[in-house]
Order: C-alpha cells, then structure tokens, then sequence
C-alpha cells in the first residue's frame, strides 16, 4: 500500500511542475511560428484520429463510372484512376504519415539518446567507439539507407518504421552527445560526483533530463523528415503496398496522370507538404522557446 | 556612403563649452515583461563635467548598466526609454535617430566593456579592430589609422605595441585585452568615457594597474569617465563624485569624500557597512537583512525600506522619496529622513569582537596532503602537445608538453579549521581543492583524510568516504540540477550518504532548508526560482545533508552581491561553530579570506608561497609575491592609501613555468641569480613557527613592511 501510494505521489505532478508546465504553454502561444506549427500538428492528430469518421467513402471502394473525375462537390478532391475518393484516401492516409513519422523517430529518439548521452558524458574510447559508428551509419544519404533496408528487410509498413528509426539514429545521438558534453561541465554534474553517485545514476538522472530541450527540437523536425522519407520510399514501391492509402504512393500512382488529372497527385502532395511545414514549424518554433539566447521576450 | 558622410557631418559641435559635459536629466527607461512593465531606471538624473569621474555604484540589477546604456541609445527591445533627457555638452542625445548616434558612439562617447574575454572579435587581430574605429569615425588612410592604433595602444601601456599590433586577441592576457579595449575606447579621443565595471572580470594585481591608467589617462587627457561598477574600493580608488542606484533610483549623490564621511542615504550606509575592514576583527561579519526587491514587485514607500534600520510608517506608506538636495552638505539623498539621520558612524560597531576562535591543532589533522602534483596533458586528443626530439644522436624520444597546474603543495586542516587557497586565477587553487577530493585523479602525491589514505584507496572505497567530504561550488546556479526541485535535490543527498528515508527525509530536508535560512517549502520550488544568494543557501543545505566533516568551498561568494555575501560567510561561520566542519576555502578575494580563515595559503603558479594563519601571512615577515597581493586591494575608505606594488607583466605558462622560483620573472625584490638557479623551499620563518615561506630573501628584508591587519593610520 505504502510503496503504491508514494508511487501515486511521483507521478502527480507537483505545484512548481504544473507551474512550470503552464510557462511553457504561455511561451509557446507567445511564439508565432511555434503555435501555427503546433495547430497544424494537432489538426493532423485530429484528423488522424477520426479519420474513419470524416471519410466519407470507403478507401479502397472503387468505382468504374466515376474515374478520374475532376474536384466536385460529392468528391471535393475529385477521384483516381479507379474512380476512389482521394478526399478520403488523404485523410486515411494521414494516419499512415503520422504512424511512420512519430514511430520511427520515436524509436530513434530512444536509441539515440542513450549512445549519445552515454558518449557525450563518459567521453575518451567510449566516446570514439559509438560516435564513430554513428559516423559511419551517417555517411550514407538517408533515403538511400533507407532504400537498401527496405530492400533487405522487404516492403513492409513496420519495416518502414525500423529502416527509418535505424537512419534517424545517429541524427539523434549527435544531438543528445553535444548537449550531454555541454552538461558534463556544469558544476551539478561535478556535486552529484562528489556525492558519491554513480555512472549510471549521473548519465540517467542528472545529465539527461538537461538534454531534452534540443532533443526535443530535433525530434520535431526529424518527424518531417520521415514522413518525406516514407512517402519517398512509398513512393518507389519499397514502402507501403497498395491499397494502403499512403500519401507517397498516391502521388506514384497518380504520376502517370499528371496531365489528364493532376488532383490525383496534387491533393496528397499537398499534405505531405502542409505535414511537413507543420513539424518544421513547431521545431524551428520549439527550439526559439527552449533556447533563451533566442528568447525575444525576456525573461 | 553618403548617409554616413552626412551623419559624420552632425558630430556635436563643441561650441557650447560651458554646457556640462554630460546631464541626464529624469532619464527613464523601462522593459516590458509578461507581467507588465519594470522600470530599470527611474527619473535617473546627474551631471557630469569635464575632467570629473563620476562613480554609479549598486547591487546587480540595481540599473546602472541600464542607465549607462541608455545614455548612447543602446537599449534594445524590450527595453525603451520612455522619458528625460541625456543632453552631452548642450544637446539631447535622446532626440537623435539611431544614425545620428553613429558619430556619437565611440568617437565622442566610448564604451568600456566588462568582460575583456568576449567583447573583442576573436578573429580579427586588435590591431585591425582599433583601425576599424578609427576609420569609422577619421577620414584617415589606413596606415594613419594603424599608425594611431599602435599609439593608442602605446598610451594604455601595452608593451612593444608596434609589434603586438598583429597579435590576435586570445594572445594577450585579460588584462592586456582590457587594455586593448581601453585603447579602442581612446583611439578617437573621446570627450567621455563610459567604464562598465572594466575590472571586475580580472585579478586584483591587474585590476590596481588598470585603475591607475584609467585615473592616469583621464588626467592627461581630461576626459570625463563615467565608472560602473559594484566594488566601492573601485569607485575610492578612482571617482571624483558618486552616484549610488538602489532598485533603478538614484537614491544618493554625493562628492566622494562626503559620501564616504558621512552618507546621508541609509542604504549608502549599509553598502559601506556591509564591505569589512581588513584591520578589524569580526566576531560576524556586517550584513545588511534581506536583498535588493525584485524590479516587478516594488513595496509600496520607499524600496529601501523592508531592508532599513530607520524606517517608519510614513516610509513604509508614502510613495518613493525622490532625490533631494540635503541641508547644510553638498549631498543629495533620496530619503525622507536624510536630514535628521545622522549616518557618520557605521550602524554595526558592535560587531567588532575578537575575531575568530583559536583552533586545537593538537590532535591528528582531519585532512592532509602532502607532496600533491596535478599535470595536465597539453593540447587536446591523443596526439595533442606531443613533440618528437632527438638528442645527441640518441633515439628518438618522445615527449609530452603538460601543463603543471599543481607542483607539489602540502598543506593539513584540523577539525573545525578553515583554511584558505588564495591566489590569482590560473594560480591551481581549483585543481587542488578536486585533486584532494580525487574528483581528479591526482598525478602524484598523498591525501589522507582521517588518517585513511585516500591515493591508495580504489573508486567504491572513495566513492564511500564521498560523504565525509563536501563541496560547495562558484556558482550556484550551475551547480544545481535546474530540472529538479530543491526538495529532490537535497532529498538525494540525504538518501545517498544514508541520514534517512521516505517521511523522515523530507523533514530532514525541511530542517536542512530551514537551518540555512529558507522557509521549508522552498522544497518544493525549482533553483531558477530563487535569488543567487538563496540558491548559494540551498547549495549550503545539499552540502550539509550528508554530515560531511570537511567541505570544499570554491569561490562560495564570488558571484554574488557584496551585501549577500556577508550573509553567505555568516552562514558558512555558525554552522562550522555548530558541528564543527572542517573547511577548504578557496578564493581570490582577500577581504573574504580574511575574515573566514584560520590559515592562509598564497599559490602561485602551482606553489604555495606563503603557508601561515591569517594573522602571521597579513603581517610581515611577507613573500613579496603576498606584498604586491595586499597591496593592490583596494581600500574602501578614500583616505586610506596604501603605497602599492604593481606586479611586471601577466602570470607566466605552467607548460614551461620559469627556472628556479616560479615568481622571479616578477618579482619585485629578486635576490640576484640564486633566484633563476634554486628553487626556493617552503621553509618556516622560525623554528617551530607554522608560518611558512618560500623565498631566498632572509626573514629581516621580507619583514620591511608594517602590517596589513593591523590598524593603521589614516593619511590625511
């Protein structure tokens, strides 16, 4: 009972962790570019959600007699070449975006923080050993990785999502290694040695919560980035397989249309741009609010 | 361009010569937060002639720098001066455009900055940034403006200028930089000078030889300077007239004497209180009660009043006094009362005592080194600093450039003593202090701590005598965790060295707060929450919460306002009376060290020089290294002149430090080739005495001098 009841007292947050919490919503309602980017994010979250709900057909009914037709009021994004709503294909498909974006760099964030703050802190050979495999994962260009893990790992949406957490790694550990040298020298680092913590307890407790704040600013815009990748590898036939709704193999499907139906492939390029202007808003946006040298508003 | 010809053009003109140089006149400038406007500078107003210095002093965030920058338009959003006037030899500068203020700023008003590290561009050579002044103001060739800028750098006593003129920045030592910056103030001969604080970033030494050559160049030049700075030895050294701000009011000024003699303001009296004499013992050291208001939460009288010792309702009630010329004295004061206080004499007379209590060295040290080296490896990554040599047709060998910040320093600390490190930064004093905790493994040589030896002990042995061995850091804003809450922070450490746990631990942290004197629910607050000198008391109760019998203090007080510091060292004082905690006490002010410490040691250059208690290091017989140290304190009583001896040159390389005595290229009193050839010992002065110096100069020549801690004489 007791050891439940101090695990219930962890968990709820404290007065100044509410506090602190709301001064974080206030400085980013006060950022303009954080707020739209937020909006957007959270209106393709909505979307994402309900999507069943606000289709208004079905994503793989097809319909011989209405091909390709132009935008209109029953199909406002108008129809492909097998005469299925593309309004409907995009919202489903939002799901798919939002699936591959958040998982992969959700998994390269837990991956990548750990080497990287573990080199970053420890420093010397185990530094040198991580950061130099992290080199090399980096020298290739991402989607080409991407590509050749495909390849190897077959098309698949969960392999997407490990072929993309896989190239977004070492992104994510160069960030989390800097921050994490840049905390090993501040002088609570130095106390909580001097306490007698150990290793483990310095790199987990101390160091990496300090780290989060660009962590957090990467991972937004790397989820930009896989969702470029992902319809990118849709998009050459090694990701999602049809019908699956994905965005980036709608505009490979509609490409053979361009000049007899361009809302084939403009609508879902549309939202993959708008998703993608989204997370970068919100990181570029983020990262002004978390980083005071860039605060306009003082403090 | 022809928008810059054009502004050149309307430089003032000096036709209006019996204008003062400078009046500001009900300057106000305000910044805008989320909750609301903070006035920063309230109704600033002085005068300021030419050939006068005029001193701002105050606690940080008080408005000086505010009110400084205002003067030249250079207060940038949020901020805004929203009234007055700054009229600079007639005219109001307020009412020019930001390109009129281009041929105002640097030629005929230059600013000093403070920090001499990161306000000179890093990758351009100085010579070429005092050129760039030049040029931007003087319709100069570019050899005329470098022959200037080797001039101006020959008038600020910068040695082999015309050589050092291609030097980049991070050649010079921070002194020379802030030389640098003094010569790109001077290169266009200004008509005024604004100083913002232009040595608190360096050493004593150096800071006494840059204070003579601002008084110096302001006397042959007849400038006038406007000085910034929170050090009141700094504006008795230099200031002719005297401005004190309190919560962005200017609530005193006075002629320098007269402000000194008798203020008239009582927070003027509690800042020339709160600075401790170096020639009086104190039982506690002055410190005036709370501190500076925070700008967005202003009483509802006088600021000053929640902290003063005179007020009465009406100062607690009637709105905030404003500056008024006081009766019968050159002085004015912002203070309803300044006519009938009388504020000749300190408030805290009774402080005086004897100082502090003798400790029993009878007993086995608590802590002892002996013979402890730190070297570090020269240049960065494995290969750095690393040379090939070959010698006399032998092998080739390979040898390593280090760094030798620590060479041998031996030193013990008994139960319940202080001892101090004192020295110039660069000096090692830190390296010791982590070495001797083995937060450093140390190079070579022995700690003891309780008679264990700590050098031969493996990581989870020393990681179990941690507790034992505390340390409190410079600054307490990094040293804690900023994502935790002061109550987890101290929690852990109590947890860690095993005091107590779950409901218990948390009353242990409430005492812990409550004993360094916050209330117990600044537990549950963040450290960004709390002023620097409350996050300094949660740093003292982290320390204190595993019991520790010995804690290193590096620089405890160095980054916080005179009148807080006090209340820090008070602290530190009465809880080493209360369990009788042992400390290491590192620092570079000497007042401090003073007045904490029961022995003293001088380092420099990775040595000790001087080893003593205070009593026996501050009178003679001296290491002239410790002379020139004293000497260059400055006084915060304009009457009091030491004669000073200022120091040749910058502290030299610990990669290739000097033959024989490390001090001899400096040394004012060098002995002749003994001192290039011998290392001196750290002998004691007399046999069985604990007062120990390292010099070749026999007791009798090292004993000239009277004492610095003892009263002296004023010079009238």
């Amino acid at each position: 009972m007791a050891a439940e009841a101090s695990v219930v007292e962890r968990l709820r947050p404290t007065t100044a962790q509410r506090e602190r919490i709301a001064r974080f919503a206030v400085r980013v309602r006060a950022n303009t570019k954080a707020e739209i980017g937020l909006a957007i994010v959270l209106a393709l979250v909505l979307v994402a959600i309900f999507a069943p709900v606000i289709a208004p057909y079905s994503i793989s009914k097809t319909d011989i007699s209405h091909r390709s037709e132009a935008p209109s009021v029953a199909h406002p994004f108008g129809t492909d070449s097998l005469g299925r709503d593309i309004f409907s294909r995009v919202v489903m498909g939002s799901r798919i975006s939002l699936y591959v974006g958040f998982g992969s760099i959700l998994a390269a964030l837990a991956i990548g923080t750990v080497i990287g703050v573990i080199a970053g802190y420890l420093g010397g050979l185990t530094d040198e050993l991580l950061m130099r495999m992290m080199d090399a994962a980096m020298a290739f260009p991402p989607v080409l990785l991407a590509l050749t893990l495909m390849v190897v790992l077959g098309p698949d949406l969960s392999n997407v999502i490990l072929a993309l957490a896989f190239v977004y790694t070492p992104y994510i550990a160069r960030v989390a290694r800097s921050a994490a040298l840049t905390e090993r020298n501040e002088s609570y680092v130095e106390a909580a040695v001097a306490r007698g913590e150990s290793n483990r307890r310095i790199i987990f407790s101390e160091v990496l919560p300090n780290c989060s704040a660009p962590l957090l600013v990467q991972g937004s815009l790397n989820i930009s980035f896989a969702i470029l990748a992902e319809a990118s590898l849709s998009f050459l036939g090694l990701g999602a397989q049809p019908p699956t709704p994905s965005w980036g193999l709608m505009i490979n499907v509609g490409s053979g249309f361009m000049d007899t139906a361009p809302w084939i492939l403009i609508f879902p390029g549309l939202a993959i741009g708008i998703t993608v202007i989204g997370f970068n808003m919100l990181g570029d946006g983020l990262r002004d609010v978390l980083d005071p040298k860039v605060d306009t508003v003082a403090a | 361009m022809p928008a810059e010809s054009h502004a050149t053009e309307t430089a003032v003109d000096s036709t209006s010569e019996d204008a003062p140089l400078l009046e500001v006149k009900n300057l106000r400038t305000e910044f805008r937060t989320r909750s609301g406007r903070v006035v920063a500078s309230n109704d600033v107003s002085f005068t300021l002639d030419r050939g006068e210095t005029m001193g701002l002093v105050g606690e940080s965030g008080a408005g000086k720098s505010v009110t400084a920058r205002s003067i030249l338009q250079l207060i940038e959003s949020p901020g805004e001066i929203t009234g007055g006037q700054v009229l600079f030899k007639g005219e109001d500068l307020l009412e020019r455009t930001e390109a009129e203020m281009g041929p105002i700023r640097g030629k005929e008003i230059a600013l000093i900055p403070q920090d001499p590290m990161s306000s000179l561009n890093p990758v351009l050579t100085v010579g070429k940034q005092i050129v760039e002044t030049v040029r931007r103001h003087q319709d100069v060739s570019g050899a005329a403006a470098r022959e200037r800028a080797v001039e101006a750098m020959r008038d600020v006593g910068i040695p082999d200028a015309e050589e050092r003129v291609d030097d980049y920045p991070h050649q010079f030592s921070g002194g020379m930089r802030q030389r640098v910056l003094l010569a790109i103030g001077l290169s266009c001969q200004p008509d005024l000078i604004i100083a913002d604080e232009p040595t608190t970033a360096l050493d004593v030494t150096t800071q006494a030889k840059i204070l003579d050559l601002i008084n110096d160049l302001q006397e042959t030049k007849g400038m006038g300077v406007l000085m910034i700075t929170h050090n009141l030895g700094v504006v008795a050294q230099t200031c002719d007239h005297v401005g004190v701000m309190y919560a962005g009011n200017l609530v005193e000024t006075a002629p320098l004497e007269t402000l000194f003699d008798a203020p008239r303001h009582p927070y003027t009296r509690a800042l020339i209180d709160s600075i401790p004499k170096v020639d009086v013992s104190y039982d506690e050291l002055p410190s005036p009660e709370g501190s500076m208001p925070d700008l967005g939460e202003l009483p509802a009288g006088c600021n000053f009043a929640p902290r003063c010792p005179y007020a009465t309702d009406e100062c607690r009630t009637a709105g905030d006094p404003t500056l008024e010329a006081v009766g019968g004295s050159p002085s004015s004061a912002a203070c309803i009362r300044a006519d009938e206080l009388d504020l000749r004499e300190s408030a805290t007379p009774a402080l005086a005592g004897t100082g502090r209590d003798t400790v029993d060295r009878s007993g086995d040290p608590l802590f002892e080194v002996r013979n402890l080296r730190k070297y570090f490896n020269a240049g960065g990554g494995v290969l750095g600093g690393v040379t090939l040599s070959r010698d006399d047709g032998l092998l080739p060998q390979v040898e390593r450039q280090q760094v030798k910040a620590v060479d041998g320093i031996s030193f013990d600390i008994y139960p319940g003593e202080t001892v101090g490190l004192v020295g110039e930064s660069g000096c090692g004093k830190s390296t010791v202090a982590r070495t001797a905790l083995h937060l450093m493994s140390p190079t070579s040589g022995e700690v003891y701590f309780d008679g264990q030896p700590l050098h031969e002990l493996d990581g989870s042995a020393v990681r179990s005598l941690r507790t034992e061995m505390q340390m409190i850091f410079q600054d307490p804003q990094n040293s804690l965790n900023p994502r935790k809450t002061v109550g987890q922070i101290i929690g852990r450490a109590v947890e860690k060295a095993d005091v107590a746990h779950g409901a218990e631990k948390r009353q242990r942290v409430r005492e812990l707060l409550e004993r360094v004197g916050l209330s117990g629910d600044a537990a549950e607050r963040y450290p960004h929450e709390f002023s620097g000198g409350q996050q300094q008391r949660v740093a003292i109760a982290h320390a204190l919460a595993a019991e520790p019998r010995l804690i290193v203090c590096d620089e405890p007080v160095s980054a916080l306002d005179v009148s807080v510091q006090a209340q820090i060292l008070n602290l530190l004082n009465d809880i080493q009376a209360e369990r009788s905690i042992a400390y290491l006490f590192i620092s570079h002010n000497i007042g401090v060290v003073r007045h904490s410490c029961d022995r003293v040691a001088v380092m420099y250059l990775g040595k000790i020089a001087e080893f003593g208690t205070v009593a026996e290091v501050f009178s003679p017989p001296f290491h002239p290294y410790t002379e020139s140290l004293l000497s260059a304190v400055p006084h915060a009583d304009p009457r009091q002149v030491t004669d000073r001896i200022l120091l040749e040159g910058s502290v030299p390389s610990a990669i290739d430090p000097p033959s024989g005595c490390r001090f001899q290229t400096r040394c004012p009193r060098k002995a002749g080739a003994v001192c290039e050839t011998d290392v001196p010992e750290l002998e004691a002065v007399a046999d069985g005495s604990g007062h120990h110096i390292s010099c070749h100069l026999s007791v009798e020549e090292m004993s000239e001098r009277r004492s610095f801690v003892e009263p002296q004489g004023r010079l009238d």
